[in-house]
C-alpha cells in the first residue's frame, strides 16, 4: 500500500465572473480540484474554457467570488493582500506563456528577484540562483540581458525564477505555448523531473494535449466546468 | 532586500536613457535658471541696499512735530477753544531736530542704533574757477558720520583723513567735480547763506547714486552751521544699526518717544524696493515654468512607462511585490532623476553664476558697477530645489499611484 500523498492545494467549489458592461460572464461555476506532492497536474481545455482564470484564483492573484482555497490545509481565500503576498513569494512559483521576464535585468537578476524579495541579500542570492541556472543548464548565460535570450532560454530563466524560493507549488499558464516542439518537451520533462525530484505539486493549463497526456492528473473543462478529472 | 525597489528603479531608469536624459535635462536647465536669475535680482538689490544704507543710512530723522498719530486736541488760544483731529499727515512739523543733544541722549537709549551722525541740510551755489553750479550741502562731522555711511570707500579723490582735519574744507561729487572741471587742492567759492566762504578740496566721492553724485558736497558741520545761519537747529540725524532689517520697527519706536518724524530706509526707498521685489517674484515664477515642464515630462515619460510595464508589474506581483513596493519602484525612478538634476543643476547654477559675475556691465543712477552684481544666497538653491522636489514628486507619484493599483490577473490574462 502506498502511503497517501500531501495535499498542497484544494479549491472547493469556486465561482467567478467578469463585468462585461452591465452584464455578468460568470466563466469558472463551480470547480473543485486538489493538487498533491510530487505530483503533475495538466488542466486542459478550449480557448475561454476558464483555465487561466482558475490558475490565478488559485495562484492568489484574483479573488473568487465563492468557493474556497486551501494551501497547505490553510484556508487561504479570504487572506488579506499582505499574506497572499508572501505566499505567492514563498510558496508558489508562476510561469507564465510568454516567460515574463524583466528585459532590462539579467537572467541572474532576473531569477534573484523572489529571493532578494524573501530578504536574502544579493550575493547569496546570486549564489542561489546560479546553482538554479546550473541545473537547467543555463549558467552559461546567467549574465546576459534577459532580452539577449532566446524563447527556449528565456523560459527556462523563467521556470529556474519560479522555483528558486523553493515553493511547494508552480503554476504554469500555457508555459510552452510560445515554444517549438523541441523545447515544449523539454521544458515539459522539466517540470515533471522538479515535480519528483522537489516533491513540487505543479499545477500546468495548456492546450497541448499530447504534452498533457505526460502529466499525472489530467484535468478537462469546458464552460468553466471540469468534465472529467 | 533593503535597496531591490531602488535597484529595480536604477536599472529601469538606464534602460530608458534618452527619455529620462530629456528630463533630467529639465530639472537641470530649471534649477540652474531659477539660482541665475534670483543671485542676479536678488545681488543687484542687495547692492542697491548696501550703497543706499552706504549713503543714507538705515533711519533718518528729520523734522519734529507737536501731534500724536490720530488723537483730538483741544486747544485754546485767545480764549478761543478749537478740536483739532491730528494724524502725521496733518501734524504740525518744525524744520529740523529742535534739541540734538536731548535727542542724541534719548537715541542712546536704543541699543540696536550702532552709530548717530547730526546733518546739516542746506542749498549754495557753488563757484569754480570758470563755471558754478547749485548744490545741496550737508554738514557733518567727519568721524560720526563714518560710523553711518559708507563715505570712506566712495572717495575716488583725494583723503577723507585730509578733510577730517581740515574745517574750511569740502567733499564733492564726482559729477559735480566733473562738470565744473575741479580736481583736489583746489580752492572753491561757496555762495549763499550768509554770505561767501572759500573752502578746498579734500576729496571727491561717488555714491554711485547720480542724483547725490550731481547734487551733494559735505562741509564740517560747524562750519554749514555759520554758513547756513543756523547755529543751534536744524539738522537731522542720520543712523546706522546693527541689523538695518529691524529699521522700520525701530523708526516708529523712535518716532513715538520723540516726536520726530523718523523714516527708516525701507520706507525711503519703498518704490525701488517694490520694483526690485517685483522683478525677483517675476524671474521667479519665470523660471519655474522650466522645472513645471520638466516636471510634465517626467510625469509623461512615467505615465507611458507604466503602460509599457504592466507586465513587469504582474511579474512583481505574481513574484511578492506589494503595490506599494511597485509604488515605490516608480517612485524611486523620479528620486534618482530629482537627485541627479539637483547635483547637476546646484554645480551648473554655480558655475553659470560664476561666470555671469564677471561678464563687464557699467551701471551708474541707482548704484555704481562695472559688472554684474550677483548674491551668493543659499536660499536660492533651497528655493530651486523645493520647486524641483514639489514638481518631480508630483509627477513621479501619480504614475506610481497608477502603477500600484494594477491588477495582476487582469494583465496577464490581456496579455495572453
Amino acid at each position: 500500500m502506498t502511503p497517501s500523498k500531501k495535499i498542497l492545494l484544494k479549491a472547493e467549489e469556486l465561482h467567478h465572473s467578469f463585468a462585461e458592461g452591465v452584464r455578468k460572464n460568470r466563466v469558472i461555476k463551480g470547480v473543485s480540484l486538489q493538487v498533491e506532492a510530487g505530483e503533475t497536474t495538466a488542466v486542459v481545455g478550449p480557448s475561454g474554457c476558464g483555465k487561466s482564470t482558475l490558475l490565478y484564483l488559485l495562484g492568489l492573484l484574483d479573488r473568487p467570488e465563492n468557493g474556497r482555497i486551501f494551501l497547505h490545509d490553510s484556508d487561504v481565500t479570504q487572506s488579506s493582500d499582505k499574506t497572499k503576498t508572501q505566499l505567492r513569494n514563498q510558496s508558489i512559483g508562476f510561469i507564465f506563456q510568454f516567460h515574463f521576464l524583466i528585459k532590462e535585468l539579467t537572467a541572474i537578476e532576473n531569477v534573484s528577484l523572489p529571493l532578494r524579495k524573501s530578504g536574502l541579500n544579493a550575493e547569496d542570492s546570486k549564489e542561489k540562483s546560479m546553482l538554479v541556472l546550473q541545473k537547467l543548464g543555463m549558467e552559461s548565460k546567467a549574465n546576459r540581458s534577459a532580452n539577449k535570450l532566446s524563447g527556449g532560454e528565456q523560459q527556462r530563466v523563467a521556470i529556474a525564477r519560479a522555483i528558486v524560493n523553493s515553493p511547494s507549488l508552480i503554476l504554469a499558464d500555457e508555459p510552452t505555448g510560445n515554444l517549438d516542439s523541441e523545447n515544449s518537451h523539454k521544458v515539459f520533462d522539466l517540470l515533471q523531473e522538479l515535480a519528483e525530484r522537489d516533491n513540487l505539486g505543479v499545477l500546468i493549463v495548456t492546450h497541448n494535449t499530447d504534452l498533457a497526456l505526460k502529466t499525472d492528473n489530467l484535468i478537462r473543462m469546458q464552460d468553466g466546468l471540469i468534465i472529467r478529472a | 532586500m533593503k535597496f531591490l525597489n531602488l535597484e529595480l528603479a536604477w536599472k529601469y531608469v538606464l534602460g530608458r536613457k534618452r527619455a529620462m536624459t530629456m528630463s533630467l535635462f529639465g530639472i537641470v536647465l530649471g534649477i540652474a535658471f531659477f539660482v541665475i536669475t534670483q543671485a542676479q535680482t536678488s545681488g543687484f538689490e542687495a547692492f542697491f541696499i548696501r550703497t543706499i544704507l552706504g549713503t543714507n543710512g538705515a533711519i533718518r530723522i528729520s523734522d519734529s512735530f507737536q501731534d500724536m498719530h490720530g488723537t483730538v486736541r483741544m486747544s485754546s488760544k485767545d480764549g478761543k477753544t478749537k478740536f483739532l483731529f491730528n494724524s502725521r499727515e496733518g501734524a504740525r512739523y518744525t524744520e529740523g531736530v529742535e534739541n540734538p543733544a536731548l535727542l542724541r541722549s534719548a537715541l542712546s537709549q536704543f541699543s540696536e542704533i550702532s552709530g548717530i551722525s547730526e546733518i546739516l541740510e542746506g542749498k549754495a551755489t557753488l563757484a569754480g574757477s570758470s563755471r558754478s553750479q547749485n548744490i545741496e550741502i550737508h554738514g557733518i562731522v567727519p568721524s560720526a558720520h563714518m560710523m553711518v555711511s559708507d563715505i570712506e570707500n566712495q572717495i575716488i579723490q583725494g583723503q577723507l583723513k585730509i578733510f577730517e582735519l581740515e574745517p574750511m574744507s569740502i567733499l564733492l561729487g564726482n559729477r559735480i567735480a566733473h562738470r565744473l572741471m575741479l580736481q583736489t587742492g583746489e580752492r572753491v567759492t561757496l555762495k549763499g547763506g550768509t554770505g561767501n566762504i572759500q573752502l578746498r578740496i579734500a576729496g571727491i566721492f561717488e555714491t554711485g547714486v547720480s542724483q547725490i553724485d550731481k547734487n551733494r558736497a559735505y562741509i564740517h558741520l560747524s562750519t554749514a552751521k555759520a554758513f547756513l545761519g543756523k547755529r543751534f537747529s536744524g539738522s537731522i540725524f542720520q543712523l546706522s544699526m546693527f541689523n538695518p532689517e529691524k529699521a522700520p520697527e525701530i523708526s516708529a519706536q523712535i518716532q513715538e518717544a520723540t516726536s520726530h518724524r523718523v523714516i527708516s530706509w525701507q520706507e525711503r526707498e519703498q518704490v525701488w524696493l517694490d520694483v526690485f521685489k517685483a522683478l525677483r517674484i517675476s524671474s521667479a515664477i519665470t523660471v519655474s515654468s522650466i522645472l513645471l515642464l520638466s516636471g510634465l515630462g517626467i510625469f509623461n515619460v512615467f505615465a507611458i512607462m507604466v503602460i509599457e510595464k504592466t507586465r513587469d508589474i504582474a511579474i512583481l506581483r505574481s513574484i511578492g511585490f506589494k503595490p506599494s513596493d511597485v509604488s515605490a519602484v516608480f517612485l524611486w525612478q523620479g528620486g534618482i532623476v530629482l537627485f541627479i538634476g539637483i547635483i547637476l543643476g546646484c554645480l551648473v547654477a554655480i558655475f553659470s553664476t560664476y561666470v555671469i559675475s564677471s561678464i563687464p556691465l557699467r551701471i551708474r543712477g541707482i548704484f555704481s558697477t562695472d559688472s554684474f552684481v550677483v548674491n551668493w544666497d543659499p536660499s536660492h538653491y533651497l528655493w530651486a530645489v523645493l520647486i524641483a522636489i514639489i514638481f518631480v514628486s508630483i509627477a513621479s507619484w501619480i504614475p506610481a499611484r497608477r502603477a500600484a493599483k494594477i491588477e495582476p490577473a487582469k494583465i496577464i490574462r490581456e496579455t495572453l
